[in-house]
């Protein structure tokens, strides 16, 4: 029983290391993308165009895994779309994460109207198709980044503010909380002091798989073009692209498919593997 | 007695968070900057058509006039016309929506049946490699969306091994003998198998990428809840009583393990549900969702509003129901 | 002749022994007691006879015999239809004994008509016969009951119904009373007792408490550390325990003639005796 536990263990920490390797090399690609990228991303060239990959008959050694339809470079459109992606996963993923986990904290610790607020609030949200509502809002907003940040924050707070509203109530319910009111100090510097790191590792997780969702909302918002002005290099757009020519030119859809599901599976393996982390009596 | 008050006090929430979802739509959809009149006329179209279009509309009053003058008519079932369109927007949303809920059930029919044999088989390997190996295709299932998913099977049976349809949801060349839209009920019915077969063909793949990720959740929960029954007396008496392993956890293990899942298979339904948008768009399926975006695109608002709305009562009706359902599996709630 | 006979058996937990050496044996219609504190292994050869061991509990040596017929030497699948249909379990805890999501009825007839074959309508008067004998008003409805309708005295009476069900040769009742209130204790006691003297089935009682064997066991095995200490006659156990562990065991137990006389806590110095009893088995058999 104890070699399975370890067995298991290991299995966990090797998924860690995957994880934080990709998106290592991700982050490294999206910071230094100007010096990586064999071309420039946008560069079109329509007598290079649906170029193969390296090891087909007819490929070009400057486009090591093809081009697409405009001859634009698979690779260099990839390393610069992990910008676009890091970058939404980063904001988003942040900004969501303290709205939201500012909301259950507050209606989970204080109580009363701020939470009945709140919780309708999420009931309300929950009521509503989260994809439709994200186009929705880009249709409002107009495209751009800073629409699909705005979007995601929108739309993904009650993930944050559910958990957390419920962590905060079962720990404003612990005997150390009622002991430092009784000895009289201020609610809401208990609220920082004693309740905040109690959920801390719980809001790292969330965010940990926030970052995941938001890569992938924004991959969907430019499949369906509403992300950002559509000559920026987008996973998303990528793949709406390889979706319609996929029975001429299998790579423009495969390789950034590849690195969009990699990316959002290291996210979430990530934030699974802290959980564990975290609380290791859960396993 | 109690099961009524429990009906009334969902009703009663539900129509709250129905009228919640009204108001953010509606208003959030009036601070939309482009505007509708200006698409729906040819260009150098004079500033009298515009007032005489937004007179037509509604467009000219102010905005809570016209969420009043909406609500009215929603109430008498009236959800205005479609501006692109220019047909009513609920025959528009009700001829889609069988579409929707078709590939929902099929979706969650299958991520029941995937589910339910991983959660099953993993209980009946537990402690063996192959239990850990289930452990782990649902681990990836779960981190996954059913975007993914519905691209990774468009490459593997749309290109690699081309054996179904990836876009549409019946072949255009069919004759259709219909007279609902709730096709794939119907062609069985009319014991139209050639159609059938066809539809399946069609929705296989969406309603698999649906499936997936629910189907890992219904896994992972039901093996778990099924692991923990499996230790209880009840289970040990009925081994005595000369029953093998397969028996032990379908008949005696199962039932009540099922309880804890189903709940939870409700709200992760709706969340199926929600799926459907970009799952439709994804394999050009036309049910409501692949409306929804061409009406968001369109900036269609009469649209927009009944097909979310819609959407909403849609997930609030599975709520209740799976609350419902929940009350009348239990016996002990049943007999109060 | 004897119905149950257990031989040398030996189970492990990994390298650490659970059962040393167990040999007992109960003769049809007998009632034995089998007698220790808990984690002696006591409930251990309860469930190693009806083959519900926890997994991680492996059998390394012995042979369980039942009617003649070697446990251990069977295909799991014919040993656990042997076990069906000669023996029972009498359960611990009737309140988790019983499916909370099977009507009871059901829970009665089911081995009578899965495993043994009987017709649906047999086993249903069977079972109603059964819940008269063990006094259980309006046997009908209370088939049609879910468990949680029932109290845990009518539960533990259900569940000795089900139990005597296919006429079992031997019946394994694992502490049956230990979750019952003190007065329910003595009637469910009192209906064992009669149902066993009315259908001769052989008894294999499994309890810590010395007052409840006196009244209902004829013969008696002591178990510590998953050895057997002492196997003997009920009256000369009483008379003139063997074993210095018994003796203790013995006088540590209230008397129910005299319930005000003080009790003497077994004395450390015969635990250690058995403890290194014990040592010397495991040495002699390899286990450090």
């Amino acid at each position: 029983m104890a070699d399975g536990r370890s067995q298991v263990k290991r299995r966990a920490g090797a998924r860690l290391w995957l994880s934080a390797t990709w998106l290592g090399l991700l982050v490294l690609g999206a910071v230094f993308a100007p010096l990586i990228a064999p071309q420039d991303p946008l560069a079109q060239d329509l007598f290079g165009a649906r170029l193969p990959p390296f090891w087909e008959a007819g490929a070009d050694a400057a486009f090591p895994l093809g081009s697409d339809s405009l001859g634009r470079d698979v690779l260099s459109r990839i390393i610069h779309g992990a910008r676009i992606a890091l970058g939404v996963a980063l904001i988003a993923g942040t900004l969501t994460c303290l709205i939201g986990s500012g909301l259950g904290l507050i209606a989970g610790y204080f109580r009363g109207w701020p939470d009945m607020v709140i919780s309708r609030l999420v009931d309300i949200w929950m009521a509503f198709p989260p994809v439709l509502f994200a186009i929705l809002l880009i249709a409002v907003l107009g495209t751009g980044l800073s629409s699909i940040i705005i979007a995601i924050v929108v739309i993904d707070w009650t993930r944050f503010a559910r958990v957390i509203r419920a962590e905060a109530m079962s720990q404003g319910a612990m005997d150390y909380v009622a002991s430092a009111q009784v000895a009289g100090r201020k609610r809401f510097s208990i609220l920082l002091a004693e309740i905040l790191p109690n959920v801390l590792p719980t809001i790292v997780v969330l965010l940990t798989l926030e970052m995941g969702i938001a890569v992938i909302v924004e991959a969907i918002l430019s499949f369906v073009n509403l992300s950002i002005s559509t000559d920026q290099p987008t996973w998303g757009s990528m793949i709406a692209e390889g979706r319609l020519s996929i029975h001429q030119a299998w790579w423009v859809l495969v390789f950034p498919l590849v690195t969009l599901f990699l990316t959002v599976l290291s996210f979430s393996q990530l934030g699974e593997g802290l959980k564990d982390h975290f609380d290791p009596v859960l396993r | 007695m109690t099961l009524i008050r429990r009906i009334l006090l969902r009703l009663l929430t539900m129509a709250i968070t129905l009228f919640g979802v009204a108001v953010i739509v509606f208003f959030v959809i009036r601070v939309v900057p482009g505007n509708p009149i200006a698409m729906m006329l040819p260009p150098g179209a004079g500033e009298e058509d515009i007032a005489r279009l937004k007179a037509l509309y509604g467009l000219d009053k102010t905005i809570p006039e016209q969420f009043v003058i909406w609500l009215s008519g929603v109430l008498q079932g009236d959800f205005g016309t479609s501006i692109t369109t220019r047909q009513p927007v609920l025959a528009l949303v009700l001829s889609r929506l069988p579409a929707t809920l078709e590939l929902s059930v099929v979706a969650l029919v299958i991520a029941v049946a995937i589910g339910g044999t991983l959660a099953l088989t993993g209980t009946r390997m537990r402690g063996t490699r192959s239990e850990g190996a289930i452990d782990v295709a649902n681990g990836m299932a779960l981190s996954v969306p059913d975007f993914l998913w519905g691209l990774v099977l468009i490459l593997l049976f749309g290109v690699l091994w081309p054996v179904f349809h990836i876009s549409g949801r019946v072949s255009p060349s069919l004759d259709l003998p219909f007279v609902t839209n709730f096709y794939l009920f119907e062609s069985v019915l009319r014991l139209r198998f050639d159609i059938w077969a066809d539809l399946v063909a069609h929705m296989f793949m969406p309603a698999l990428a649906l499936a997936i990720p629910l189907a890992a959740i219904i896994a992972q929960l039901l093996k778990q809840s099924l692991k923990e029954t499996m230790h209880l007396d009840y289970v040990t008496l009925s081994r005595t009583k000369g029953y093998g392993e397969n028996h032990v956890i379908t008949r005696e293990a199962l039932p009540n393990a099922v309880l804890p899942t189903l709940t939870l298979i409700g709200v992760q339904f709706t969340f199926l549900i929600g799926g459907t948008v970009i799952i439709e768009r994804l394999f050009s399926y036309e049910g409501l969702g692949n409306m929804a975006i061409d009406a968001v695109i369109n900036r269609d608002l009469p649209l927009i509003q009944g097909i979310v709305i819609l959407f909403a009562l849609i997930f609030s009706v599975v709520n209740l129901v799976v609350d419902l359902t929940y009350a009348a599996l239990n016996p002990r709630l049943r007999h109060g | 002749m004897s119905f149950l006979t257990i031989e040398n058996l030996n189970a492990e937990v990994g390298p650490a022994p659970i059962l040393r050496d167990v040999s007992l044996s109960v003769a049809a219609g007998e009632v034995r007691g089998l007698v220790g504190e808990s984690g002696a292994g006591k409930s251990m050869i309860g469930k190693a006879v009806l083959g519900t061991l926890p997994s991680a509990i492996e059998i390394s040596s012995g042979r369980i015999v039942l009617e003649g017929e070697d446990l251990q030497a069977m295909r799991p699948r014919d040993r656990r239809r042997v076990i069906g249909a000669k023996a029972a379990l009498i359960p611990q805890d009737p309140l988790t004994a019983l499916n909370p999501s099977r009507r009871v009825g059901p829970q009665i007839t089911d081995r009578l008509v899965d495993i043994l074959g009987w017709t649906r309508h047999d086993a249903q008067t069977r079972a109603l016969e059964l819940l008269d004998e063990v006094q259980i008003p309006e046997p009908e409805r209370v088939m049609r009951a879910y468990p949680h309708e029932l109290s845990g005295g009518m539960r533990q009476r259900i569940l000795i119904a089900s139990a005597f069900a296919a006429e079992p040769k031997l019946i394994i009742a694992d502490e049956p009373t230990t979750a019952l209130d003190v007065t329910v204790q003595k009637q469910i006691l009192k209906l064992i007792k009669q149902m066993q003297a009315r259908h001769g089935t052989a008894l294999l009682f499994v309890t810590h408490d010395l007052g409840v064997v006196s009244k209902i066991c004829q013969s008696l095995t002591v178990l510590y550390g998953g050895k057997v200490l002492e196997d003997t006659r009920i009256g000369d156990f009483f008379a003139r325990p063997a074993h210095p562990y018994s003796a203790a065991l013995l006088a540590a137990t209230p008397k129910y003639t005299d319930p005000a006389a003080s009790l003497t806590p077994v004395p450390e110095a015969v635990i250690d005796g058995v403890r290194a009893e014990i040592e010397a088995f495991d040495r002699m058999h390899g286990h450090v």
